[in-house]
Order: structure tokens, then C-alpha cells, then sequence
């Protein structure tokens, strides 16, 4: 991008000394190094915590409530998100968040810190064009590819039948 | 075991996570949109219900879970109200999750202020 913009004979924005390239090899140098194993294990750990935490609460669903695991599942997503929500007010989880990387941004509780820390971000803007218009800037996408998604499979079983969806799942 | 299972199961799933984060460099809004399609085709194809069955949270915890339960609305109406259940269900099961983070994170911007 940026070598476009200088290259085409703007002489005032001519670079100095390096070539945009250059200096995005130089730049390259000098980052520091992340391991991709060490960001996976990390990743992994804390998934792994937040996941056995859900366990926890879904046993809690179906010893109380005599729910099946997999009714208890929604429970489960409510409470994970809310306890997300909780430590996301206190700071906590973006902590956590610089951390794990994908540990703590792919469970649901990833979801709702971006939702909940987008909220009270633009809380100054107001409540209507500011906590109400940007709640979703992070998480909106997931929505609509999730929604388009779950719509085209939907289309697609409508054509060929939903018989077939019970014929494979039992 | 249940807990053993989860903690690997969920754990493996934010390792996917992580590697489109690190070698395939997408974005995290990229790499989140990609986990729930990729969970819905697993519920088309009828994978996700086992997953759940065998790991319950380590499958129902990960955003992948969103997708499979945006399929299983709309699936499910699909059967009991025809075509048009593929619109009104696809919230049907994820209502859940989308209200209580809605109405958590209103509730949060109210009482919390910024930090930094």
C-alpha cells in the first residue's frame, strides 16, 4: 500500500533512506519473537480452564436441575457469559486476553468481552449511539456469518429434505 | 473424565483458533467468523451432537457452538413449521446466549467506567 502512495513521483514523500520493503523487512527483524508452540499451549491451558469452568456449571445444571447435559448447555453459555461480563468489568479478562490469545477469544466468554468491552468503551457517546451502536462492532460478524450460515444449510435441507439431517444425526 | 474431556476438547478447538490467529495471520474477527461456520457445517453433517455428547462443555463452551445451535434452530423448525422455520428458527436456541450477553453488557456499560 504505502509503496504505491510514495512511488508514483510525489518527490515530497520520497523515503529517505529505505524502501518501503526495506523497512518492512527491518521492521520484521526487530519484533520480537513469538513462538507459535508457546502461543498454542497457552491457547490450549486456558481454553481447557474455561471449558472444565463450563463443565463445572453444567454439572451444577444437571445435579440441581435435573437437566440432560445437553439441555443444560444454554444455562451453561448464560452463566459463562455472564461471569465473562463480571471479569470484564473488573479488567480482568483483558489481562487473561493478552495472555492466551485464542485461549480466552474463542469460548463464548471471547464473545462477550468484545460485546461487553465495546459497550462500556463508547459508554461516553451515549446510550443510544454509543453503547447501543457499537455493542456489536466486534462481535456482529460472527452473527451474521453464523445466521447466513445456519440459513444456507437450512435452504439446503429444505430442498434435499430434513429427513436426511435425522438420518445422519439419529 | 467428563472435566479431563471438556478441558481437551475445548482446549484443541482455541488451538485451531490460535494457528489461524499465527500461520494463516486472520484477523480475530476473521478467525471467530470462520470457528461459527465452521461449527454449523459440523451440525449440517451431524458431527457436533456426538462432539457434545463426548466432551458436553469443551463443545458447547467454544464460539463453534454458536453455529451449531443457529443450525439446530433453523433445522428443527425446518421440521415442525416448514420453509418458513428457517427464518423464524434460527434464533430459537442461541436466544440464550445472544440475550444474556446483550443485556449483561448493557447493564456493565452503565455501572463501569473505562479504564485507561
Amino acid at each position: 500500500m504505502a509503496v504505491k502512495s510514495t512511488g508514483r513521483g510525489s518527490r515530497a514523500y520520497k523515503p529517505v533512506s529505505m524502501s518501503s520493503k526495506e523497512y518492512q523487512a527491518f521492521a520484521k527483524s526487530r519484533e520480537p519473537s513469538r513462538s507459535v508452540w508457546t502461543n498454542c499451549l497457552k491457547a490450549f491451558l486456558v481454553g481447557g480452564i474455561i471449558c472444565a469452568i463450563g463443565q463445572g456449571v453444567t454439572q451444577f445444571f444437571v445435579a440441581v436441575f435435573h437437566m440432560t447435559s445437553k439441555e443444560a448447555g444454554n444455562p451453561t453459555v448464560a452463566i459463562m457469559i455472564l461471569l465473562a461480563v463480571i471479569l470484564t468489568s473488573l479488567g480482568v479478562y483483558d489481562k487473561i486476553a493478552q495472555w492466551a490469545g485464542a485461549g480466552s477469544a474463542v469460548p463464548v466468554t471471547g464473545f462477550a468481552n468484545s460485546m461487553c468491552s465495546a459497550a462500556i468503551e463508547h459508554r461516553s457517546e451515549g446510550l443510544v449511539l454509543g453503547v447501543g451502536g457499537n455493542m456489536f462492532k466486534l462481535a456482529g460478524s460472527v452473527i451474521v456469518f453464523g445466521v447466513v450460515a445456519a440459513f444456507v444449510v437450512g435452504i439446503i435441507y429444505w430442498v434435499f429434505g430434513i429427513g436426511a439431517w435425522h438420518d445422519i444425526t439419529g | 473424565m467428563a472435566y479431563v474431556w471438556a478441558f481437551v476438547v475445548g482446549g484443541a478447538i482455541c488451538v485451531v483458533g490460535q494457528l489461524l490467529f499465527d500461520v494463516v495471520k486472520l484477523t480475530p474477527a476473521h478467525t471467530m467468523s470462520l470457528l461459527v461456520v465452521i461449527g454449523a457445517v459440523l451440525d449440517a453433517v451431524g458431527w457436533y451432537d456426538p462432539l457434545v455428547d463426548f466432551a458436553g462443555a469443551g463443545a458447547t463452551v467454544p464460539i463453534t457452538s454458536f453455529g451449531n445451535a443457529l443450525v439446530h434452530g433453523a433445522l428443527t423448525e425446518l421440521q415442525t413449521d416448514g420453509w418458513i422455520g428457517v427464518i423464524t428458527g434460527i434464533f430459537s436456541v442461541t436466544s440464550a446466549g445472544i440475550s444474556a450477553a446483550i443485556v449483561f453488557s448493557f447493564l456493565a456499560a452503565l455501572v463501569v467506567r473505562p479504564k485507561g
